[in-house]
This record gives C-alpha cells, structure tokens and sequence, in this order.
C-alpha cells in the first residue's frame, strides 16, 4: 500500500533490506539509526486519510517494520526501533485526541489543565506535554489511556461533517504527522547522544587505581573511558574476544589515550578475574528479562565475575532494550558465522570431506545469552538500572500492543 | 528532503568512483560437458545447489560485492536462463542492472569473448566496459571485490600492461586435496612475491616430476616463488583489452589452457596477469560433479555466509530453520517421527519422510516423497522425486521428478537426469548415468547442437522414452544409461562418490613418492631447470615434429628431392646445423619403425632395417660430415633413454646396420666411443653395448693397416 505509492521510499526500504538480510550493516547503533531515518520517511511519504490517521501510519509503519524484522532477526534493534515509532504514533494520537475532545489527559499534574486552557499552543508543545505526562506515572495510567483513545477517534466525528469540519480534520492529522515526526527527531538525537549520556556517569562508577576487565570491542566503553581517563587513573585487561579478536583493536584504542592496557586471551578470565575490581562490558541486545545477548564468550566472563564476587556490569542505550524475552521461541538468539574465522580453509580442506573419518565440524556462534542474575548493573542513558527493573523500563518505553 | 538526500547520494557516488559503474561479464555456460547427461535437458546454471540455483549464488555474490551492471552471456539452453532470469528478482533489484547476451554459436569461452567484444562496438558507445570481473555462473563466493578491483586499477594506471588480475585461495598443499576436494588436476603457479605477477601457470610434469620455467623469468627479480598450494578460484578482474585479446586471437578457446598461458608465453605483447589472494573470504567454482558434492558440503557447513540457506537471498518465500549440527529445513518440510534426520541436512519445503528413514549429510529439495526405512546418505535429491519404500541412495545426484521404486539401490557416484524411473529392487552400479535423453553415438555430429536445442520444460514428456533395455534401469523402469564417460578411467576423480580407500591410498603413496621431488624443485630451481638446453626446448621438438612431418611426406610418395629442399628450409627457418637435421631424421625413421605392428625385439629389428635400408638415400642427404654421423649416435641414444626405450637392446644391432649401410663412418663410431669414454657410469649403459662391434672396428682397422 505504501509501497505502490511512493516508489522512492520502497526503493529506499528494499535497500535496507537487503543490506539487513547481506549482513552489510554492522552494529546496533547504526542498524538503529537507519531504522528510524527509514520509519521518518515512510511516516512523511504517508497521505493521511481523514478518518482514522494514526492508524494508517500505524499499518503503514507495521507493514515496513515486518519486513525489515524478517530480514534479519538477529539485528533486534530493528524491530525495537519499529516498536518505538509505532509507540510515538500512539502517543501522539492519544494527545490530539485528548486536546480535541477536551478530555483532560491521563495524569493528575496541574500543568495539564493549563496546556488544555490554551487553544493557540502548538501541537509540538502539547505532545510533549502529553508524552512526559504518559511516562511519568504508572503502568496503569498508561494501559488506561489507550483504550479511550480508540474509542474516541471514532465517537467524536459528528454526522453533520461540514466543509470546515474536514479542514479542521485535515489540521488534525497535519498535526499528528508533524508530532509524530518531530518525536521522531527526538528519538533519534537520543540514539545518537547515548556514548555522551552514559559516559557522564562514569566517574560515579570507575574510581582511582581500580582494574578493569571488559571483552572485545564497544564504543560506548570507549567513551566511558575516555570521560573516566580525565580525572582518575585505572588499570584496563582487554580480553581479545576470539574469534572476531575485536579485543585488539580495542586494546590498540585504548592505548591511544594513554591508558594502561593489557591484552589477555579469553580463555586466562578466569585466571585474571581475582585482581580485577569490576567488569564493565557493552552488550548486543537487553531482553526484557533483564538478559544480555552479547559477542560469545560473554556468560563464561559474566560466571568469572560472579564466582569472584566481581560486580559485572553491562554499558547499554536504550535502543537496545528489546520487549522480547529469550525464551520465546520466535526470538532466534544467535547467528553462525563462517567457520573461516576459526579454522583456516586451507589447512582444513581435507578433513572437511570426511574421506578419512567423520569431518570435522566447526560451529561459530557469534552472541552468548548472559541470564540476569549474573549481572549487577544496567548503565543506560536514562541512568544506572538493576536487571530486574528492565521489565519497567520496557513498559515506559514500549506500548503493550506492539510487543 | 527526499530529493535533497537523493542527490547527497548521487554526488556521493560521483566523487567516490568519478563514476564507471562496476561491471561483470557471467558466462551462463561452462562449455564442457562434465554435468552430462543433466545438462542435456537444463543449463548447468539453473542446477540447484543446497535449493537454490548456481547462478543465484553467483548473482548474490556479485551484487552484495557492489557490482552494478552484470552481462549474463547465455548459450547452451539460453531461452531457458534468460527466462528464468526474467522473472527472478535481479531484474528488480535496486542498483543493479541485468543484461542477457544470447548467442548460439558459441563454443567455447574464447568465442563468447569474442562476441561480446564484436557487439559491444556494433551496439553502443554507452556500453563499452570498463575493468569488469569475468566469471563463470557456477561460482559461488563470499569475497568483497571492491578491493581486488581497486588493487587492479592502481595497477593499471601505472602499467598499462597489467590487463588481468587472478583471485587464488591457499589450500592444503598435496595432490590428494585438488583430487578429492574439487577433482581438478594439480596446479603449479609461479608468482613474483613482490609484485605478485603470475609467471607461469600449469600442471606439473608429471612423467619428469619438474616444472620447466624459462629463465627470463629471473631476470630483474629477487626471486620467485612456486606454489603447489593455490587453488585457482577462477575469478578475474579483466581490462577491456582482455576483450581484444580474445578478438586478436581468434585461436584462444580457453580462458586458462589458451589465454593466460598465452599471455604469458608471449613476449612480444608483453602483457602481464596478476595474482590477488584471498584468505578469509570463500571462492571457487563447479565444474564437475565431485565439486559440487563439496560445495554443498561448504554451503551446509556456511563457509559460504552470509550466503548460506537460511539467510534467503532467491526468489524462495519458506523461510528456513537452523538446528544444530547443520540441520536446515524448511518450513512446511514433514518428518516422521521416527525417521532420523542426521547432520548436515537440508530438507525443502512440501517434502515428506517416511518413519524409520535415515537422512544424513544429504540436500532434499522441495515437495519430494521419501518413503519408509529409505536410507539417504551424501546425496543430492532435487525437487519432485518420489523415494518408494526400503530404498538405499548412497552418494548420488537425483533430478527433477525421478520415481525410484521401493527396494532399488543406488550405489556411489550414479547420476539420475530429469524423470528417470528406476524399477523394483533393481541395483544401479556405481558412478552410473541415467537419462531419459538417449545418449549421442559417436557420429552424432548434432551432438554439440543438442544442447542449444530449445528443449521446453515438458518436451521430454512428450516423447516418452521407455528403455527396452531392463538391464540398464530394472523392470518397468525408464532411462537410458550414458555409457561414453562411465568407461573414462578417472571416472571416481569427478563423481559425487566419496573416493574409496584404495585410490587414497594410491594417491598417498604417489605423493610420498613426489614430495622429494617437490623439494628439488623448491631448492634448486634456477640450475637445474633453466639452463639454456631447457630453454629451447620447446623449439626444439617443434623441429623435430615439422622434419617428422616431412618424412611421412616422403613415405606417402612424395619425391625424396622436394623433401629435402623442405627439411632445408626448416633448417634456415629454425636455425639449425645439419647434424640436427639428420638427428630429427633419424628420430623419423625410428619412429615410423616403432609404428608398424611387431611383437617381439627381432621383429622390431628387422622392420628398423627395413626402413633404413630403404630410406637411406634420403638420410644420406643430410649427413654431410663426421659430426652429423656423431650426432645421430648421440641422437640415438639419447632416444633410447627416453621415448623410444624400445630400441635399447637393440642399439649396437642399429649401430651395426648404420655401419654396414655406410651411413656411419668407422671414424665417427670411433670418436662417439672415445667422448663417451669420459662419461659417467650411467652413461655408459650403450658404449658397453657396443663393446663388441667397436672391438671388431677396431680389429678391421689395425688388419686394414697391417695390409698395408
């Protein structure tokens, strides 16, 4: 539907799907960020029909997200960014509904009352308004006012539609485009600010002599030891993180500010472990249950950590939080890679046939599932977390229908 | 906003490339006939492979390595590959352009060059290429190419003879694995490890155990560097002038046999190949049916991601599930549950499997019927087949559409074509092929043309071959067996068939027997090879066959003074003395002796006689002096040793009857027995032989002088 009509957007959404599905975008934080700059431009090529514009966008969102999400399931940050557009639309529509009607907004704040007084505010002002007012309070605030908004979108429409009627319609889902994409734009400075935001909390976590372990490679540990690096000085043990041995590029960036590095294999952790006062790691995905999906070799670090007494804690923005719990089925949690990264092709060729024996095989997972309870500590953009808040967070972050 | 990031774009690709669009040549053809009697009724590029068809492997490789315009040159079965691609997603796909050259007059890859380059200049200027990749549609790989092709260009514009760059891939370096992994001979690659030009490209000698180089070579090189180790994954970055090349040269069939050996024999040109290889990164082609038994394995066990099946990149909606140890399948795949689904498996969409039925290291397509207690292991099924109950398939290929009926067993390496049914308990031997397609008689002369027959899909249905022969396929079975390459000795190297124990062994014991001399050659390879008597070797025997040549003239009437006027003018032409003449006549002579029928030593001995009394007003011709005479001993002997050792006991008898015809002096017998005094033991196998005539000789003599 959205395709036949806008030929340029569905070019643009077949080439994301196909680097998705040649595994030619690497990493969260740039798979996020393509995503919502893809959603923005499917939101903005959508003509909203009169009635019933949020849930046009919606259909239109979901259809694209689908396909994004089928293409690589293992890239969960698709499918949260997908989730976290389709939630803004819901916000979005929720406030002009309830400016429109006249409907105080779910929440009991007195600024509400006032944004409701006054006619002339801007559409942009009265989402944000409405969106702190859906994240503040509960849980059941914020299932509550869902169902009236469906309810209303349809009841309020009079039977005596005149010519300004439409217009006024028309305003309306001007409005709720123009919020919707605006909110867009927030998300997305928020993806993009996540390195500065957590790296601000990092002197509250690193602290003077300390030695640190972390495994392979994550930019926003990098920036966290950067900011940290300026005031105090700490010892880092870079595990490589075979077989990808992002680890030595790490070790190589870290040296570069002048802090002081060590290089160990993954398999001397466990060796190591006891001289190190705190593991700080970055992670692929948060599930819901407060579990990381992270480079393989992660729970071996994570169980180190906890036989040690070691406090393990996981850097993360919040585009990695995902709604999905790890044992849902339809949540595949790894990804093979070639063998070629462990074994060398050439030396190997002739036992993979197996004209002498059984082949051998190679299997090359490239994520590791670390289960809450081996973990002490979330450090988010929105703050420092404990894994069994997550579900909140997901709550705050996500609407229930999308999950 | 749109337009304003289209345009960011556009002017990104500008400045990124100053922007010729990477272009690719795909033959659709391999021009061989190694996939007989498959490809008889569907291009090799359209076989499935793990489900999907070669040529989507290779389209997906290319278009994810960030080719923009692909030329699929189509021949065999052409109406068949261009529809298929029309209909198959490439022709939608963004940023990527497809074009179909069909032509049926092809034979080989040298002419499908050739007519590319005839129409690129008929058609339009637009098309004209730039340095484009030429591979096969049978290529299945994972390489970024962006690099290769940059390393090319910088190459290019500093030396604008450097018009072809080959991807090779180290693997184990012994014969055993070229044999039992892709079933391709041995390859000797001589490289610059500086430059990484490639000086020299071939199989190793195998009667000589050496590899001959010329030794320019050296010259101006620190070294060079011989690999058995390479693997030619037959992917390569060409310049335009390939294209002409291939025009110049309309002789060039193939591109390795006749292109890059002549390149690089060619000094005039001086054109340059070379060498880029890879090390992570999977490449390789499939020619013959053992290939393809790897490849698959390669697929299954995703040497090839992020081409590999669950990740779908063909037309194919189902979306695949992966279980440990390498277990695809397929949505909407039924398995009993009592039938054992090992590793390495893929099952397709629409196939069921009867209970107490055993799968293993196996690719079954889609919508297939397996019955119970069948047993399938290390074989290709593909899409349709019916597997009727207690079957046995071990190591074969099936096509579309085959009925196997229940008790049948298919032993290693057999090959049933599209729709072949093979009877009740009936056994197909090994490395047998089945085809409901009769095979083409020798005289055939259609035979080359039965391919480019536009067989539709069902024609074969239409006529309906039911073989008399039960012999060949069982009762109420249909098929004919294809017997032309079944009786081909080196049957076992190319099947799907695992290679037996034995013919490892042999092979191991043959390379034990080689790697000493593999080391030799590492050691020593400028003085023991390059010497000037190697050099010119070749020219040499291209002599030796023209003076041959001459000589049969000569046997088959043409007048004695013409040949001779011609043996003089190839002793001009290739500069050479008339004891070489009168060595390569000789050689004739004994040739043409060795070439009539005889059975035992004497009977050779008087057929040599024969021929040489007869011929000997001839050879007087050219035996001007005592040296000629001395050379055509050296000559001689030198033949014993080598090609004709059946001459060796005869030699001093030929010495006799030179020496009694008066074509060799009692002076010349002389000098070649006092040079070959100083010679080494082993030298002296012959002179000992002679012993006897040359004290008789000497004996002649003194009685001669006493007489006087």
């Amino acid at each position: 539907m959205v395709a036949a009509a806008m030929p340029d957007l569905q070019a643009a959404v077949d080439d994301f799907v196909i680097k998705l599905k040649r595994r030619q975008v690497e990493g969260s934080l740039a798979t996020a960020k393509s995503t919502v700059l893809l959603l923005r431009q499917v939101v903005s090529h959508q003509r909203i029909p009169s009635s019933g514009p949020a849930s046009s966008l919606i259909d239109a969102v979901k259809s694209v997200g689908s396909r994004l999400i089928a293409a690589n399931s293992m890239e969960l940050a698709v499918g949260n960014m997908v989730r976290r557009v389709l939630h803004i639309i819901r916000e979005e529509e929720a406030t002009i509904v309830a400016a429109q009607v006249g409907v105080t907004p779910v929440s009991d704040s007195d600024d509400d009352a006032d944004v409701d007084g006054v006619p002339g505010l801007s559409a942009v002002a009265l989402a944000a308004a409405n969106r702190t007012a859906l994240r503040a309070p509960s849980l059941h605030n914020l299932l509550e006012s869902l169902p009236t908004s469906a309810g209303a979108n349809v009841e309020p429409v009079p039977e005596s539609d005149t010519k300004s009627r439409s217009s006024d319609k028309n305003s309306k889902s001007w409005k709720l485009k123009h919020g919707v994409i605006d909110a867009i734009g927030l998300l997305l400075g928020e993806i993009e600010n996540y390195h500065s935001e957590i790296s601000e909390q990092a002197l509250e976590h690193i602290h003077q002599n300390e030695v640190i372990l972390t495994l392979g490679r994550s930019r926003s540990l990098l920036h966290f030891f950067r900011e940290a690096k300026k005031k105090r000085s700490f010892q880092v043990f870079v595990a490589e993180g075979a077989p990808r041995y992002q680890g030595h590029k790490f070790a190589k960036e870290l040296a570069a500010m002048e802090l002081q590095t060590t290089v160990i294999t993954d398999s001397a952790v466990f060796a190591l472990i006891s001289r190190v006062n705190m593991v700080i790691v970055g992670a692929h995905a948060v599930m819901a249950n407060g579990g990381i999906v992270a480079p393989v070799g992660m729970h071996m670090v994570a169980l180190a950590a906890r036989r040690h007494a070691v406090p393990f804690v996981v850097l993360t923005g919040l585009h990695k939080l995902c709604p999905l719990y790890p044992h849902n089925p339809s949540v595949v949690l790894n990804e093979l890679k070639s063998p070629s990264q462990v074994l060398d092709f050439g030396e190997m060729s002739d036992c993979l046939d197996g004209t002498d024996g059984s082949p051998v095989h190679v299997v090359n997972p490239m994520f590791d599932y670390v289960p809450p309870e081996l973990i002490s500590l979330f450090i988010t953009d929105s703050g420092g977390h404990n894994p069994s808040y997550v579900y909140r967070l997901v709550a705050e972050i996500y609407s229930p229908e999308d999950h | 906003m749109a337009a304003q990031r289209a345009g960011r774009r556009g002017q990104e690709m500008a400045d990124d490339e100053a922007h010729t669009p990477l272009q690719a040549i795909l033959l659709a053809d391999s021009f061989t006939q190694r996939f007989r009697p498959i490809t008889m009724e569907r291009p090799k590029v359209l076989l499935p492979l793990v489900g999907v068809p070669m040529i989507d492997y290779t389209l997906e490789w290319l278009a994810s390595a960030g080719i923009e315009e692909v030329f699929v040159f189509c021949c065999a079965h052409a109406k068949q590959v261009t529809s298929y691609l029309k209909t198959s997603r490439w022709k939608s796909q963004p940023n990527f352009k497809l074009t179909c050259i069909q032509s049926d007059d092809c034979v080989s890859a040298g002419d499908a060059l050739r007519s590319i380059d005839q129409r690129n200049v008929v058609l339009c200027s637009s098309k004209v290429l730039g340095d484009f990749v030429l591979v096969s549609g049978d290529t299945v790989s994972n390489m970024p190419l962006k690099e290769v092709i940059q390393e090319h260009k910088a190459r290019r514009t500093k030396d604008k003879l450097a018009v072809m760059t080959m991807v090779v891939k180290r693997c184990k370096p012994s014969p055993l694995t070229h044999q039992t992994r892709l079933g391709n001979e041995e390859l000797v690659l001589a490289i610059d490890p500086a430059t990484k030009q490639l000086l020299h490209y071939g199989a190793p000698n195998k009667q000589r155990q050496s590899i001959l180089l010329d030794k320019n070579l050296l010259a101006g090189r620190q070294g060079v560097r011989l690999h058995l180790d390479m693997q030619d994954c037959h992917i390569d970055i060409c310049s335009p002038e390939v294209l002409m090349l291939f025009t110049d040269n309309f002789d060039y069939q193939q591109m390795r046999r006749d292109f890059v050996r002549g390149l690089l024999s060619d000094e005039i040109m001086g054109n340059k190949v070379y060498t880029y290889e890879i090390f992570e990164d999977y490449a390789t082609r499939i020619d013959n049916f053992r290939a393809y038994d790897v490849v698959s394995k390669d697929v299954l066990h995703r040497w090839t991601y992020p081409i590999v099946p669950e990740v779908s990149f063909s037309d194919s909606q189902a979306t695949v599930n992966l279980d440990r140890c390498n277990k695809y399948r397929e949505q909407g795949a039924t398995v009993s549950r009592n039938a054992l689904i090992g590793e390495n498996t893929f099952l397709g969409q629409g196939t069921t499997i009867g209970s107490h039925s055993k799968i293993k290291n196996s690719v079954i397509g889609r919508g297939c019927k397996i019955g119970e207690n069948v047993v399938v292991e290390g074989s290709y099924i593909w899409d349709n087949v019916t597997i009727a109950d207690n079957v046995q398939v071990i190591q074969s290929i099936i096509c579309d559409g085959v009925l196997v009926k229940a008790g049948a067993r298919l032993e290693p390496g057999v090959v049933l074509s599209f729709k072949v049914t093979i009877g009740e308990n009936f056994t197909v031997p090994q490395y047998s092929k089945i085809s409901r397609v009769p095979e083409p008689t020798e005289q055939d002369s259609s035979d080359e043309e039965l391919e480019y027959a536009d067989s539709t899909g069902d024609d074969s249905g239409g006529r309906i071959y039911i073989s008399a022969n039960k012999v060949q396929v069982g009762q109420d079975g249909a098929g004919y067996r294809w017997f032309k390459d079944a009786v081909h000795d080196e049957e076992w190297k190319q099947s799907a068939a695992a290679i037996s124990g034995e013919k490892i062994k042999e092979l191991m014991a043959k390379q034990e027997q080689e790697e000493d001399d593999i080391q030799d050659v590492d050691v020593i390879p400028e003085e023991k090879l390059l010497s000037d008597e190697e050099e010119s070797v070749d020219e040499d025997d291209n002599f030796e066959k023209e003076v041959e040549e001459n000589f049969k003239r000569a046997v088959n009437g043409v007048k004695l003074e013409n040949v001779v006027l011609e043996v003089n003018s190839l002793k001009l032409g290739y500069n050479k003395a008339f004891s070489d003449c009168a060595g390569a006549m000789f050689r004739a002579m004994l040739n043409l002796a060795l070439e009539t029928p005889h059975s035992t030593a004497a009977e050779l001995l008087s057929t040599t006689k024969q021929v040489i009394s007869k011929w000997s007003t001839l050879f007087r011709n050219f035996l001007k002096s005592e040296d000629d005479q001395i050379e055509v001993l050296l000559k001689f002997e030198e033949l014993c040793l080598e090609s004709a050792s059946e001459f060796s006991p005869l030699f001093s008898k030929v010495v006799e009857e030179l020496y009694d015809k008066d074509l060799v002096s009692e002076e010349a017998v002389m000098s070649w027995a006092s040079e070959k005094a100083g010679a080494e033991e082993a030298d002296k196998v012959f002179l000992r032989q002679c012993e006897s005539f040359i004290k008789w000789l000497n004996e002649a003599e003194e009685e001669e002088s006493e007489e006087d």
